[in-house]
């Protein structure tokens, strides 16, 4: 019979052992892009690379930082993405701070209102025609407007701004302080992490979203990053199935120059995420247990 | 939960019309913004799925177009791509749930156990990270790590001798593909609603069974995972109640014309027929369809969990 402790011990070893191979399942599919990213193109074709670079170059990298496409597309896409950010968060707090007062008139019927869109809606042909009669194919507004509030962002920040305990917002009634400054000086203050965890949210939704680029933009010039990817994944997928019959694949970009370009699309959100980690898991918790 | 009545309130204003406007006008001020956005863009494409009851014409416009009742219904039902889209939404949405629910389940307990704090920090840091990757980069990985030429994984199957596997262009391997991509990018943040219903277990239950001389894995038997029991079944109706929803991005960008027969889904199907052939009224149809299916699922399954678990989303 082994002792308690060893028995203990074993456990431990077994699961920290078992929860680093799913980190390191996670983090593979990584690192072998990092790898053939900076590998020489020999070593590639070859199939000599995994999850180390072989023949360690950086010309994938300087090709597509010296690409002006590429820039401007990254730059549209971070003025895009910031622009976005800030107008959902205005809309969804001038939303969700009226429907915290309880005395509000009419109340109901907008929670109402906002909540039918969250388990009904017209689908992506009848939202292609309104994007269409209001004159924003090609144009900008046709990705941000859209998505201004999501419902269930709205309902994270009403779950929170209600456990604000009313006390501090009622002082300030008194004296004399209007809903709006209350709004600015008290309730914002006390929301960042869930301020915090809705922009990262809002953030990663427009960087990553991609299927209303591909319906309402025809112009390269507004290409955001995750369209003109998608463009250099399916001629890989053109390519993979040509291949089958026999077609060359002389006129193929590099395989470390799209390796480099999905790392490219990546890093940012890497930059910005860990930063906001402590404060999207409790947002996260607040929506699933109000909702 | 929200959805406390009003007319309770309505008896205690006593204010006047006019004082109550002076009072509440910078809130009704601030939701104008916020819900003019709802009436044009999430109600105003309610109005236009009248359109799958009309021959829709570009010229004459949604209004303008004329009814034909039913008749584009019957031509939906009657398509072969549609029941084969329908079966691959309900098959790709099972299969996932199989093999992705229970991951998470697994490492939360797994995550729960561990007792370095830094250890545990970083780990959930990486495995939070695939959840914020776009499906188009993950495309973009995947066909690094699964391709047939120059993908790593057939590489090395080929080094050590074997056979390649067409993970991407031959229906069965690409259904492994599929999965593998939503345990990839789903078990990490999946962890997080599972670790919040651990850290309410009680610490003194594990002190009572470690005098009774339980095991870690009797512990977890029968301490860790009943106390998330409910989370577990809650979880699971309300992912049965989204079986007809399926997202357009992963089964759009892993698919291909090779694997059409199982990567074609319903919200594919829609974007093929109405964007791309122009056949908004077909188009609006199986759209419509499918968000009245998905409602009715979403409201059934709901309805199970609360009488189930007492746990509802409404």
């Amino acid at each position: 019979m082994m002792s308690e402790r060893t028995s203990n011990r074993i456990f431990d070893i077994v699961n920290i052992a078992c929860v680093t191979l799913f980190v390191l399942f996670c983090l593979a599919p990584f690192l072998h892009v990092i790898a053939v990213s900076l590998s020489s193109n020999r070593a590639i074709t070859s199939g000599e690379v995994t999850i180390f670079p072989i023949e360690v170059n950086w010309n994938a990298y300087i090709q597509v930082f010296t690409n002006n496409a590429m820039i401007r597309s990254l730059i549209f896409t971070i003025i895009l993405t910031v622009a976005t950010t800030v107008l959902c968060m205005l809309f969804t707090i001038a939303a969700a701070y009226p429907l915290t007062k309880s005395k509000l008139k009419g109340r109901m019927l907008f929670m109402y209102v906002i909540i039918i869109t969250m388990f009904f809606s017209g689908g992506i042909i009848p939202e292609y025609l309104l994007i269409r009669d209001l004159h924003m194919i090609d144009s900008v507004w046709s990705l941000i407007l859209p998505g201004l509030v999501s419902p269930f962002n709205l309902i994270i920040l009403i779950s929170f701004f209600n456990n604000i305990p009313p006390s501090l917002e009622e002082s300030a009634e008194i004296d004399g302080s209007s809903h709006f400054r209350t709004l600015m000086s008290i309730v914002l203050p006390l929301s960042m992490p869930v301020m915090a965890t809705l922009a990262l949210f809002y953030a990663v939704g427009r960087w990553n979203g991609f299927q209303d680029s591909l319906m309402y933009i025809n112009n390269p010039d507004l290409y955001p990053l995750q369209l003109k990817l998608f463009q250099m994944v399916q001629n890989n997928m053109v390519s993979e199935l040509t291949q089958m019959e026999g077609a060359s694949r002389t006129a193929l970009t590099p395989e470390s120059l799209k390796a480099a370009t999905v790392i490219f699309a990546t890093v940012p959100i890497l930059l910005v995420y860990p930063w906001l980690q402590k404060y999207f898991v409790s947002g996260v918790m607040l929506g699933a247990v109000k909702g | 939960m929200l959805l406390c009545p009003v007319f309770l309130h309505r008896r205690r204003l006593t204010l006047s019309k006019a004082s109550y406007f002076r009072r509440y006008w910078q809130l009704y001020a601030l939701l104008s913004l916020p819900l003019i956005y709802f009436l044009i863009f999430r109600y105003g494409p309610m109005y236009g799925v009248q359109i799958a009851f009309k021959d829709f014409n570009l010229f004459k416009g949604i209004g303008g177009s004329e009814w034909i009742g039913f008749d584009a219904f019957r031509e939906v039902f009657g398509m072969r791509e549609f029941y084969s889209t329908l079966r691959n939404t309900f098959m790709l949405n099972f299969l996932d749930l199989i093999i992705s629910f229970p991951a998470p389940i697994i490492l939360a307990i797994m995550l729960y156990e561990i007792k370095s704090v830094w250890f545990k920090k970083i780990s959930q840091t990486i495995l939070y990270i695939p959840h914020f990757i776009s499906w188009v980069i993950i495309g973009g990985i995947v066909y690094q790590l699964f391709g047939n030429q120059s993908g790593m994984v057939n590489g090395v199957l080929e080094s050590m001798g074997l056979n390649t596997i067409p993970f991407l262009t031959e229906k069965n391997p690409w259904l492994i593909t599929y999965l593998f991509t939503g345990v990839w990018q789903s078990a990490g943040w999946g962890t997080i609603l599972y670790l919040a219903a651990l850290t309410g277990i009680n610490r003194e239950l594990f002190e009572a069974a470690e005098v009774d001389g339980a095991t870690r894995l009797k512990k977890i038997r029968y301490i860790t995972l009943p106390s998330i029991k409910p989370t577990i079944v809650t979880l699971l109706i309300l992912n049965l109640g989204k079986m007809v929803s399926i997202g357009f991005d992963r089964p759009y960008i892993i698919g291909n014309t090779a694997v059409r027969e199982y990567s074609d889904v319903l919200s594919t199907f829609v974007y093929r027929i109405g964007l791309e052939s122009g056949q908004y009224t077909l188009a609006t149809v199986v759209g419509l369809f499918q968000a009245v299916v998905g409602l009715i699922f979403i409201l059934g399954s709901n309805y199970i969990s609360k009488k189930v678990t007492g746990n509802g989303i409404l």
